[in-house]
């Protein structure tokens, strides 16, 4: 299990589980779990697109990802948010069957990019994810108190002369560049699993939203290395560990702080 | 030529014609209502996870419609149950109960593939199979969709009502909880017609964009609902032409049908803003 071949998955899965703890803290408190999960399904096209064209599928998930936070953010003036989400998912998807039929044989690579496939990281591959996995981390740390602010208590966001679309605009980006880096591993599906579940249960356990942060990172990290272990005990996909131990786990947080209520 | 030959006589297209013609008219009818609840998401969580009833129907040998309804009629009561009162909660609780579902989905594929060895399931399941449809399929099709309109019809003023103003429906005496059970009742059998046709996680286009495009004209619900099925219909039937006409451009390979689905509700999505702006 931790044979050489298997390092750099445990370094990958280490970073996307603190990158995916880290943002679904936001991904919780903005209530944007809708945004979460349609962004890496709309954006897993983009490997097939990357693919047509003879690149790196890393660029082409970074496109379309950037397509949907555009998306989301044009459709959003005319309609809800949970409406003009839906709306930037079916656009993308439409141009994503078109492409996947298009790049024939890239239909058997469907199941790994939706569902995820740990086992495999090579070195050209981790270094992306390390330098995007910083990147997001940095935006996250440094727009921390705006994006706690206009989530938590837009009045004194407004008095500090933050702007809610901007932050929501900024939040969006970081969490399309960390669907980018967690895809081709986590899978396009069950990503927002990491970014649910977790920070759920730490928000659960604690108020102070600093700790509450670490805390959620901590608990993404000990999810995927259990999953990463129980997969490659069992040779299932990780996908389905991430998924349920997710919701377990949040199922249990919330008859725990039910019974203590 | 609109209509390559054979259009008409081909029976495959046939029954696509059928059964994405009732998938269109159910979701669009039931998307109008969604919309207005605020509930695109649980929507499109639905059809996500009834994908786990169209693997495991893979896995099992039975009919996919059969493992996309039970599973989708099961998700809908879990989502009930489960599902706090409070509008921030719910989202995550339907991500929590979706993130579950799609992880079983991810493993029966897996086993799919490794007990049969054939691995265009995903694809299947995730995009559909319009024109791999059996013709034998289609009464039990209709029977679904005619279920979903006796419910709509039934439910139509209190879920009307509960969906606007909830408040003022429960003052009146209307059982909003119940109406809530019987949308995603409706929902469910919705996403089941169109997982069949488009696939699970394209089914959001069928329920979220004719009825997003109606509501941007129509003021009144009914006509709303009319204006959506209109479109609903539109698009599925133009893009299964479409589809069938492509094997004529590039010769020997079809473009999906999905994507002429989807493209033909964003145009009219599209043309339906700048009917409000004119």
């Amino acid at each position: 299990m931790f044979a050489s071949f298997m390092i750099n998955d445990w370094i990958a899965g280490s970073i996307i589980a603190i990158i995916a703890g880290l943002a679904g803290f936001f991904v919780v408190i903005r209530g944007a779990t809708f945004a979460a999960h349609a962004l890496p399904l709309g954006t897993f096209p983009g490997a097939a697109a990357a693919a047509l064209l003879g690149i790196n599928p890393l660029w082409g998930l970074i496109a379309f990802a950037g397509l949907g936070v555009i998306g989301i953010a044009v459709f959003a003036r005319a309609q809800r948010n949970d409406v003009a989400t839906g709306l930037t998912l079916i656009f993308l998807l439409g141009i994503g069957i078109l492409l996947l039929s298009l790049s024939g044989h890239y239909a058997q690579n469907v199941y790994a990019l939706l569902f995820g496939e740990i086992l495999g990281v090579s070195n050209a591959e981790l270094l992306p994810v390390a330098i995007i996995g910083f990147i997001v981390a940095l935006g996250l740390i440094v727009s921390f108190r705006p994006l706690l602010l206009t989530a938590l208590s837009p009045d004194l966001a407004a008095a500090r002369l933050i702007s809610p679309a901007r932050a929501n605009f900024l939040f969006l980006g970081l969490l399309g560049l960390a669907t980018a880096m967690a895809l081709p591993v986590v899978g396009a599906l069950l990503v927002f699993s990491l970014m649910t579940g977790p920070p759920a249960i730490a928000r659960a356990i604690s108020r102070r939203p600093g700790f509450a942060m670490a805390l959620s990172a901590f608990i993404a990290l000990l999810m995927v290395w259990a999953a990463i272990a129980l997969s490659y005990l069992t040779n299932w996909p990780v996908g389905f560990f991430i998924g349920t131990l997710a919701a377990l786990s949040y199922g249990a947080s919330r008859a725990a702080s039910s019974a203590l209520a | 030529m609109i209509f390559a030959p054979g259009f008409f006589t081909n029976t495959p297209v046939q029954t696509a014609l059928i059964i994405a013609g009732s998938a269109a008219i159910i979701s669009a009818a039931t998307g109008v209502f969604t919309i207005i609840r605020g509930q695109s998401f649980a929507g499109h969580a639905l059809a996500d996870i009834s994908s786990a009833g169209g693997a495991a129907a893979f896995l099992s040998g039975i009919s996919p419609i059969l493992g996309f309804l039970g599973v989708a009629v099961l998700a809908a009561g879990a989502l009930d149950i489960i599902t706090p009162r409070r509008a921030a909660e719910r989202d995550l609780a339907t991500g929590v109960v979706l993130g579950a579902g799609l992880g079983i989905t991810a493993l029966l594929l897996y086993l799919g593939v490794t007990l049969h060895s054939t691995s265009g399931a995903a694809i299947t399941v995730m995009f559909g199979s319009m024109f791999a449809i059996p013709a034998s399929l289609i009464p039990l099709n209709l029977a679904i969709g005619v279920a979903a309109l006796v419910i709509i019809g039934l439910i139509y003023r209190p879920l009307l009502l509960a969906s606007l103003n909830p408040d003022l429906a429960a003052i009146r005496g209307v059982p909003v909880r119940l109406i809530g059970l019987l949308h995603l009742l409706v929902l469910s059998l919705a996403v089941t017609l169109s997982a069949m046709t488009i696939g699970a996680i394209l089914s959001t286009a069928l329920l979220i964009g004719p009825a997003a495009a109606a509501l941007r004209i129509a003021r009144r619900p009914a006509a709303a609902i009319a204006l959506a099925v209109a479109f609903g219909l539109i698009s599925c039937w133009g893009g299964i032409l479409l589809a069938y006409d492509s094997y004529n451009w590039t010769p020997g390979h079809t473009w999906p049908v999905s994507f002429f689905i989807t493209a033909i509700i964003f145009v009219l999505y599209l043309l339906s803003g700048i009917r409000r702006a004119g």
